[in-house]
């Protein structure tokens, strides 16, 4: 791995993708992530990929679908708003099982909302937003670092699972300079090495096999009934098995567990430390995963704790799937800021023991 | 020091951090200290977030017409920004944007920044990806001078890891901006140290016999939250 370079989120993320083996990439502006389409402009011809600004969101996930299809490593990235543009493109993505990897750089909403951090596309990302049966997997970081390295999974999980995969960065993310090595780089694959580990992409038959078509219409219903049950709920039972993944802290012997991902859990690492000056067990799960959801973490929670609190910047989106995963074993509360306004730890301090007076 | 001093740079070498410890600093000594935020490139971490902190202080904080928003992502500035640059009883700190193209700002300003009483100076990052070689912090300079047909009068050495930062990364970044300054002939004026690592610098420039590594400038962090640390 390299030394460490001060780098702003957004920069990172793009090299990242780069060194991991990305060569397409299509962009359109939209703050708080401008500094990716713009890395991306800069440096990815260097490596020999290619970068088009596209006109819109809805190109952008499309041209990243016809790339995707031809078997290349691609990667788009936009903001709250411009994810939902795009939505369309990730339902196609997901029945023509085109791998991609995407970056959100979550902003407040609803509509063209704010520009400052939000984490209130959960419902977004993790309950499809487009049509049908589908699923995008989707990674939470918590630090420049960490989602590098969630990047380069990113590409491989796309890839093995045929499947859009998210990263879900918020505003602060996105913005925020530290000190991060981005792993080495792995060579792109070659055309023939595409042919060989992706058969089904459009790389042309070479008259070696039958031709691939990659298509989302299937205007026989028993046909798509086949698609749906018997190619894509494998794929995502198998995803929730094998991809759910949480860090836990303290949980165990803890009196309030907290639930929580991306920037806010950092905040709520420093509120957990001021209410154990007053003698307070907290211990925190902190999702890496949004979907699938890590339900696992949960059973960690023991005899000792008497609150779960979901600590996130909505009006309280991810505490339903936290609720699914409590099972009505435990009281589950909310503590939560919204519009682009952050909380700090001392706010997250005093609610918590407002909370626990209550209960 | 001029009575306009001008902080341009890359995005993320610390021109904010720096331009509002300058502030605050002038302010201990002289009476009417403005910081002309002039960021419209980016609408994250600019001066303007501490603008209450300042204010307190007693430091004019100018930047755009809807003063009342500092999360504004229009790309305007108010013309009370020339209040500070005309009136000689002030001395001003203007934090310009990132890179030569948040620096362009600067062009309509044109007629104040080519006179004496102001300089413009260019914050460098030696741990920042394009700024860690001689070529690069030159290329970089050069890109904002094309941009803003101004001349850079000084360097000033901001190399540093956040909260990671030891002696080693500002004298890594002093040793390139004295190969800069030496080229340029312009000077570096100030090395930059987090005020926590002021006795380690000290300790490294006597063992390290680099007497030359002068005008320390400690800082503090002011518009980093600490939980950003976790």
């Amino acid at each position: 791995m390299a030394e460490k370079k001060l780098m702003k989120g957004n920069e990172a993320f793009a090299q990242a993708a780069i060194n991991a083996g990305c060569r397409f990439y299509f962009g359109y502006p939209i703050t708080p992530q401008n500094e990716v389409p713009e890395y991306m402009s800069r440096e990815l011809k260097k490596v020999g990929g290619s970068f088009i600004q596209a006109e819109s969101e809805l190109a952008s996930i499309n041209m990243a679908y016809g790339a995707a299809a031809a078997g290349g490593r691609v990667m788009i990235s936009s903001s709250s708003p411009g994810i939902a543009l795009m939505q369309e493109g990730f339902s196609a993505a997901a029945v023509t099982q085109a791998p991609m990897v995407a970056i959100n750089v979550m902003r407040s909403g609803p509509g063209i909302g704010g520009i400052q951090p939000a984490q209130a596309d959960y419902f977004q990302v993790t309950r499809g937003g487009g049509n049908g049966d589908y699923h995008i997997i989707v990674y939470a970081p918590k630090s420049i670092q960490e989602a590098c390295e969630m990047i380069y999974k990113a590409f491989e999980v796309a890839d093995e699972y045929r499947n859009p995969v998210m990263i879900c960065a918020d505003g602060m993310l996105g913005q925020m300079m530290e000190p991060v090595a981005i792993p080495d780089p792995i060579p792109a694959m070659t055309e023939e090495e595409i042919f060989e580990a992706k058969p089904w992409a459009l790389t042309g038959h070479k008259n070696k096999r039958e031709r691939n078509a990659i298509k989302s219409v299937f205007l026989q219903q028993e046909v798509l009934e086949d698609f749906n049950l018997n190619v894509l709920a494998p794929k995502y039972e198998k995803a929730m098995r094998e991809l759910p993944e949480a860090e836990l802290i303290d949980v165990e012997g803890a009196e309030v567990v907290f639930v929580a991902y991306g920037t806010t859990s950092r905040v709520v690492a420093e509120a957990m430390d001021l209410l154990a000056d007053e003698g307070i067990k907290c211990g925190l799960i902190r999702l890496k995963t949004l979907w699938p959801f890590p339900e696992y973490a949960f059973d960690a929670i023991g005899e000792s704790t008497k609150n779960v609190i979901a600590v996130e910047l909505s009006m309280g989106q991810m505490i339903q799937d936290v609720k699914l995963a409590i099972n009505g074993k435990l009281p589950v509360d909310l503590i939560n800021k919204v519009g682009g306004v952050l909380l700090d730890p001392e706010e997250i301090a005093e609610r918590t023991k407002k909370i626990m007076e209550v209960r | 020091m001029k009575r306009i001093t001008a902080i341009a740079g890359h995005y993320g070498s610390g021109k904010t951090e720096f331009s509002v410890n300058l502030a605050l600093d002038l302010k201990k000594e002289k009476n009417k200290v403005a910081i002309l935020d002039m960021d419209i490139a980016n609408p994250y971490f600019r001066s303007r977030e501490r603008q209450k902190m300042m204010e307190a202080e007693g430091i004019n904080v100018i930047f755009n017409t809807y003063g009342f928003d500092i999360t504004e992502d229009l790309p305007a500035i108010t013309a009370a920004l020339r209040g500070p640059l005309e009136n000689e009883e002030f001395t001003a700190v203007v934090d310009v944007g990132g890179n030569d193209s948040g620096a362009r700002v600067l062009k309509q300003f044109e007629k104040y920044f080519r006179r004496d009483d102001c300089e413009l100076l260019c914050v460098l990052n030696a741990n920042r990806p394009e700024t860690d070689t001689v070529e690069g912090m030159l290329e970089h300079l050069h890109s904002i001078e094309i941009e803003t047909g101004l001349k850079f009068q000084g360097l000033i050495n901001n190399t540093h890891l956040l909260r990671e930062t030891t002696a080693d990364d500002i004298v890594k970044g002093y040793k390139l901006c004295r190969q800069v300054s030496d080229k340029l002939g312009i000077p570096i004026v100030w090395n930059t140290c987090r005020e926590d690592l002021l006795d380690d610098l000290k300790q490294l420039i006597a063992d390290e016999n680099i007497e030359d590594l002068e005008n320390i400038y400690p800082i503090k962090l002011y518009m980093r939250p600490s939980w950003l640390d976790r």
